[in-house]
């Protein structure tokens, strides 16, 4: 059901500026939803990550997944059991820039014997990886789009994505890579039964809305050709907050747009603010030292205990007649 | 007992989903998954709400009428609390990453036991309830309502995780199931809906100072008899001291060490061990005060953790001891690691921790000022200070069991095991994938080791068991030993149905084994009181010398 709802929602999504961009219609999908959508992701982004960062955390309670630094002549891993506020950047580097954790990742058999068999299940890992950079080069080749001169890192990037020199315009790998890493992403979710079984209408819309967002991009990039000029125009009129609607741009180029917009502005709403999230995660983020650094609970309060005194007012005679020591006779 | 069936049965494990969506498929409390209702009279002890008879397996649970009131509001109030349950109620990708790490899923193949399940059954009601989306969009936005049925569920899985935190190290975002289910488990606590396994030692602790409501002199005797039982082995009399005030070190261990085999063979380790050190300068008490190590509270509510492990500090106090020294455990190492100092330290009383005969300061607990006795045993080991024939544990083909808490609440993985490699000739480690900070649990953890929980228990037990299967076909590994008192336990009951020749001993029950105490007589037998299998060889040989010398 989540598959189909989600699908046909992105279905609606083009078929709606298809139906009404034009005319004056360009100007709601390509200035007003544009507008809206950067400042709902501006506003619910940062109002998300706030909500989080002023939630305490009471407790300093990171996953360890190495030996913790003890005695000197036991080998600590500093990289997946932090001692130190150093340790804990390196890690979360590795966390967020390699998916450290999901790398680790293992799949399990169960076998005749019976056996449980612990197979390598790096695919998950290599199809995020793909997809996140992929995702974070076409994003940085849009730069081409309302800078003036082209950045050296755009071009340079441009030079590396497109190494493969075939056709007119030059195929770029990462808007390929991105399409066959987000494709598979859906398929592992349909074709594993447990996946699919989890599996929500929030986790099929934004894989379909990205499908969508690919596909149009390179549609208008490779078929349906554009005015580049007038798309180009219309974008820096954007950045420059001089907005303007150039005549004679595909619709093609609105589709793609506005399922940007949408994208964008659905992004504090969703999973999606796990891009911000794993940053926050207590787990990760703070070093194993509690024993040797007290770490704070801001709203730590007295409880009520069974003292030492009510409790040898319990047992008193018992205790003696083993000669066990009291405070009171 | 529930009955369990056969190991063949069990390991026949079906992962296939069920055709309909976990939403529309109401939890069934199955026989031997779910654990005795707690009980009114512990609830008073404690002062806990809503004291009242009940078992889960009834229809009616005798919820107060504004039952979800109470608990949302309870779950509002934790989510301005706690970064990790707001976070991770909001960041899941559903990746599915840990879908298989749990040994409960790879037990039971029950798909609300993928960890990703069981928190979305508590996280479907936060967007249900908590957020704009689901409130309008309802389940298209993944979110449902509180109904009875849904508080049920909740209840039954949250009874189904041991809190291992095995999925969080394989998590993307390190969500940590643990974390929801201490919370889930909280709120159902406010409802008092908790089981008899835990308010009943929580209850005992609370008033007895242990999970197992010995009481004082009982706890002294049982001592007295261990001293009395090494005095047969070794013709050495240990002599304990008891809530002495002025002593250096404070001992806290795990109630269930005095308690029930093996665990009692690890005291008899201990008690050897401070006997040997006292000549050396060790100067250490126990107490029946603080006589419990574990902490059911932590099973129960934050609030309770804390109220329960207060008896550490204030016992260390009122003795005026220097630092504390903790006994093998496993969740009472997570509370003491993460929780102890935060909820009642600072611990400014006390002094950083030397051991009083390497002189060895340990700088890694100058703010606890508690010491793992694995960690100061290591350290006596290193400085050569213990006298160790390791040949007395030949018999054991030892392998080690990494607790879950110890492993992935604080990295403990290479001290064990350098222990064991100096006291035992043959040690063979378990795969890779399921030792050290990929440890399973032994399925019973967080206090659910209780007999009407057999089939999940053994079920959950399914990975570790066959991860020793392995090793015991292969190395002919007949002992694991393990630091962890629940564990001791529960792996027994374990290999006693999944891998039924091996046998399951602490670290310091072959430290016993191993240590030369000073003037002991000629060891025939292990701290089991179990003649060593070369005894009879022995006397053989000695019988023929005796007869070849009489021939001459």
């Amino acid at each position: 059901m989540g598959v189909w709802f989600s699908f046909f929602a992105v279905i609606a999504l083009v078929v709606i500026p298809l139906a009404g961009a034009n005319g004056a219609g360009q100007y709601l999908f390509g200035i007003v939803i544009p507008y809206l959508a950067v400042l709902t992701f501006i506003i619910g982004f940062i109002y998300r990550v706030v909500q989080w960062a002023k939630t305490p955390v009471p407790f300093k309670i990171p996953t360890t997944g190495g030996q913790m630094k003890s005695l000197p002549w036991i080998k600590a891993s500093p990289l997946d059991n932090p001692s130190n506020n150093s340790g804990v950047i390196a890690r979360m580097a590795l966390e967020v820039l390699a998916f450290r954790s999901l790398f680790r990742n293992t799949r399990v058999e169960l076998r005749e014997g019976p056996k449980i068999d612990y197979g390598s299940n790096k695919w998950l890992w290599v199809a995020a990886l793909a997809f996140h950079y992929a995702f974070l080069v076409v994003f940085i080749r849009h730069f081409r789009l309302f800078m003036e001169p082209v950045p050296f890192f755009v071009a340079a990037l441009e030079s590396v994505d497109g190494f493969m020199e075939v056709g007119l315009p030059r195929l770029m790998m990462s808007g390929v890579v991105l399409l066959l890493a987000v494709t598979y992403l859906f398929l592992r979710r349909v074709a594993v039964p447990q996946l699919r079984y989890i599996s929500l209408p929030s986790d099929y819309f934004p894989l379909f809305l990205i499908i969508g967002l690919a596909a149009s991009g390179i549609l208008m990039r490779y078929f349906i050709r554009v005015d580049i000029t007038s798309v180009k125009e219309l974008i820096v009129g954007l950045v420059s907050f001089s907005p303007t609607i150039p005549k004679g741009i595909g619709v093609i180029f609105f589709v793609h747009l506005f399922l940007l917009s949408v994208l964008i502005a659905y992004f504090p709403f969703s999973k999606l603010m796990h891009a911000g999230g794993v940053f926050l995660s207590p787990t990760r983020n703070l070093p194993n030292d509690n024993r040797a650094n007290r770490h704070i609970n801001p709203w730590n309060y007295p409880v009520k205990v069974h003292t030492y005194e009510e409790y040898e007012d319990d047992f008193r005679e018992k205790m003696k007649e083993v000669g066990l020591p009291v405070e009171k006779e | 007992m529930a009955k369990v069936g056969t190991p063949e049965e069990l390991a026949r494990v079906d992962y296939t989903p069920p055709k309909k969506g976990w939403m529309d498929t109401p939890a069934v409390f199955q026989e031997g998954r779910w654990c005795y209702g707690s009980k009114p009279k512990d609830h008073e002890v404690v002062g806990l709400p809503n004291p009242r008879a009940w078992s889960p397996g009834d229809e009616d649970w005798k919820l107060p009428d504004n039952w979800q009131e109470i608990f949302l509001e309870g779950m509002r109030e934790r989510l301005d609390k706690f970064r990790s349950f707001r976070l991770f109620m909001d960041i899941c990708v559903r990746c599915g990453a840990c879908a298989d790490k749990c040994h409960f899923f790879v037990g039971s193949g029950d798909p609300k036991n993928m960890p990703v399940l069981r928190a979305e059954l508590l996280r479907s009601i936060y967007r249900g309830e908590f957020t704009a989306a689901g409130k309008i969009l309802g389940r298209l936005a993944g979110g449902r309502k509180l109904t009875y049925d849904v508080f049920k569920e909740l209840f039954y899985y949250f009874f189904q995780c041991t809190e291992c935190r095995r999925c969080s190290l394989f998590c993307p975002y390190g969500i940590d199931t643990a974390e929801v289910t201490i919370i889930g488990r909280e709120l159902l606590n406010l409802l008092v809906c908790n089981i008899d396994w835990i308010t009943g030692p929580v209850a005992n602790c609370y008033r007895m100072g242990n999970h197992l409501g010995i009481q004082p002199h009982a706890y002294h005797s049982m001592l007295e008899f261990f001293c009395e039982e090494i005095e047969e082995i070794t013709g050495i009399l240990p002599e304990p001291s008891f809530n002495r005030k002025g002593a250096e070190i404070l001992f806290i261990t795990p109630s269930g060490d005095v308690f029930a085999d093996p665990g009692t063979f690890t005291a008899m380790g201990y008690l050897m061990l401070y006997h040997y050190l006292e000549g050396m300068g060790l100067d250490i008490t126990w107490s029946t005060y603080a006589s419990e190590g574990g902490n059911f509270g932590f099973f129960t509510s934050h609030e309770m953790m804390k109220r329960l492990n207060a008896k550490m500090y204030a016992e260390a106090k009122r003795l005026g001891v220097k630092w504390i020294l903790g006994g093998e455990c496993g969740h009472m190492w997570r509370v003491c690691n993460q929780y102890m100092d935060t909820m009642n330290g600072p611990a400014d009383f006390l002094e950083l921790p030397k051991s009083p005969i390497t002189g060895t300061v340990f700088e890694n607990a100058k703010s606890t000022k508690m010491v793992h006795i694995i960690e100061f045993t290591a350290d006596l080991i290193k400085h050569g200070k213990l006298n160790l024939d390791p040949s007395r544990n030949d018999q054991y083909r030892v392998t080690f069991h990494d607790s879950c808490n110890t492993a992935r609440g604080m990295g403990f993985f290479d001290e064990p095991r350098y222990v064991i490699q100096n006291i035992c000739n043959e040690f063979y480690d378990m795969p890779i994938n399921t030792i050290r900070e990929q440890t399973f649990c032994c399925g019973s953890g967080s206090g659910l080791n209780t007999d009407e929980f057999m089939d999940m228990r053994m079920r959950g037990a399914f990975p570790r068991a066959n991860a020793l299967q392995y090793v015991h076909e292969k190395h002919d590994v007949n002992a694991m030993a393990c630091i962890c008192a629940i564990d001791r336990a529960t792996l027994t009951t374990l290999c006693e149905y999944w891998v039924p020749d091996v046998e399951v001993t602490g670290i310091h029950e072959l430290i016993g084994n191993a240590l030369i105490l000073e003037g002991e007589k000629k060891r025939t037998m292990n701290l089991r009181g179990e003649e060593f299998p070369w005894v009879e060889e022995e006397d053989e040989e000695e019988a023929e010398e005796t007869a070849e010398a009489a021939g001459e």
